[in-house]
């Protein structure tokens, strides 16, 4: 399951989360981040449980976007307590982006 | 439209279109040159079938004319952008277009990168490789874009499309084309920032700056592939059991996808590949 992120939910989803958070930064109209959706949704099955796959759609929630200074898409942050963990540009594997999440 | 077309002609690809063509499908060869053998007059001892050690680049040549003597439709041209639409792939070389079911990448490793200082450091963080990917970003705001040839005009019509403001860097090459964009001919010498880059310096002065968009040369295959959403690690690109992207029907092989960067590898990537591609075209006639 991969959780769709707002400036409604984002505190409480990923800030306030007992689990690791991994978000993806993407937009509608940039191509290979449409590569990473069913990614996210392999991973987001993978990891129920253990940690929340989110999803964050940079222009309808540019607020968030620019507060962690995403200037390039697509990138997946992994959030730990509340905190910026790790992040990295680009599609990647499930198997990396698992090894981000750490679970 | 093409079945397969095979970007790049070196071991990897020119053995994979051998293959294809004895299956039966024509494949059309696409390569820039020689590559990482081009410059290699160093002697091939290692490789099978030579009494007497073959010049690296002689090698290469003989490959490219071997598959010319088969029938292979080959040619010489940069590619710059690889898209899909729903019929298939679409390969954009400087001279042309040319559209295929599926794509072989083959293209041998080297990478867009920038002996620039800032370059790493901003990579991200204002510096993009794709005008696609990060345009947007800067769509109100001072952008750049560093190159000069088809492949950084290619990128520069998307840029003016979505921004009044993007300002050429040539880094001290000629412009062959006309553009109508502000251009800087001085040579960089760093980029220059915080958090994020704020200027590019030249030998002359420093330019104000939110983004900046690499584009030279021509792009390297894993620049186009990861444009269209290829999974790119450790510098090679992903690739599953059968040599195929995490995109159905963008295959890769050879030193693109890592492992021993050796011609007998590629050799057998290509032969493997091929099966690969002719097994996928078949199940796809099936399916339609």
């Amino acid at each position: 399951m991969v959780l769709n992120l707002t400036k409604e939910n984002f505190e409480k989803e990923v800030l306030q989360s007992n689990v690791p958070v991994l978000v993806d930064f993407w937009a509608t109209w940039c191509s290979p981040c449409l590569r990473v959706a069913p990614i996210l949704e392999e991973l987001g099955k993978e990891v129920h449980g253990l940690a929340v796959v989110g999803k964050l759609d940079v222009d309808a929630e540019y607020e968030i976007a620019d507060q962690f200074d995403i200037m390039s898409i697509p990138t997946i942050v992994v959030f730990k307590n509340g905190k910026v963990h790790t992040s990295t540009l680009g599609v990647q594997s499930k198997s990396t982006l698992r090894k981000l999440l750490a679970v | 439209m093409k079945k397969v077309i095979i970007i790049g002609y070196g071991p990897a690809g020119v053995t994979a279109a051998m293959y294809l063509k004895r299956a039966g499908i024509n494949p059309l060869v696409i390569g820039k040159d020689l590559g990482a053998l081009d410059g290699y007059s160093d002697l091939v001892e290692n490789y099978y079938g030579f009494s007497k050690p073959i010049e690296g680049k002689k090698l290469i040549q003989e490959g490219v004319d071997q598959a010319k003597r088969l029938g292979i439709e080959v040619i010489t041209d940069s590619v710059i952008s690889l898209k899909q639409d729903e019929s298939g792939f679409i390969v954009v070389t400087e001279k042309n277009e040319y559209r295929s079911e599926t794509v072989l990448l083959a293209t041998g490793k080297t990478r867009q990168t920038l002996n620039i200082p800032g370059f790493k450091e901003y990579r991200g963080k204002g510096i993009s490789m794709c005008a696609t990917c990060d345009g947007y970003f800067y769509r109100r705001k001072k952008s750049a874009i560093v190159g000069c040839g088809p492949y950084m005009h290619h990128e520069l019509e998307y840029l003016n499309r979505i921004s009044k403001d993007v300002t050429v860097f040539t880094n001290s090459n000629e412009l062959p084309i006309d553009i109508e964009n502000p251009v800087v001919y001085e040579k960089i010498v760093s980029f220059k920032g915080k958090e994020k880059i704020t200027h590019i310096v030249t030998t002359k002065q420093e330019y104000p700056i939110d983004g900046v968009f690499i584009a030279i040369g021509v792009p390297s295959s894993i620049d186009f592939a990861s444009q269209l959403g290829v999974i790119v690690e450790k510098n090679s690109i992903a690739v599953d059991d059968t040599y195929q992207t995490n995109i159905e029907g963008l295959f890769a092989a050879g030193d693109i996808i890592g492992g021993k960067l050796q011609i007998t590898k590629s050799v057998h990537d290509g032969m493997l590949a091929a099966d690969a591609i002719y097994a996928h075209l078949k199940n796809k006639s099936k399916k339609a």
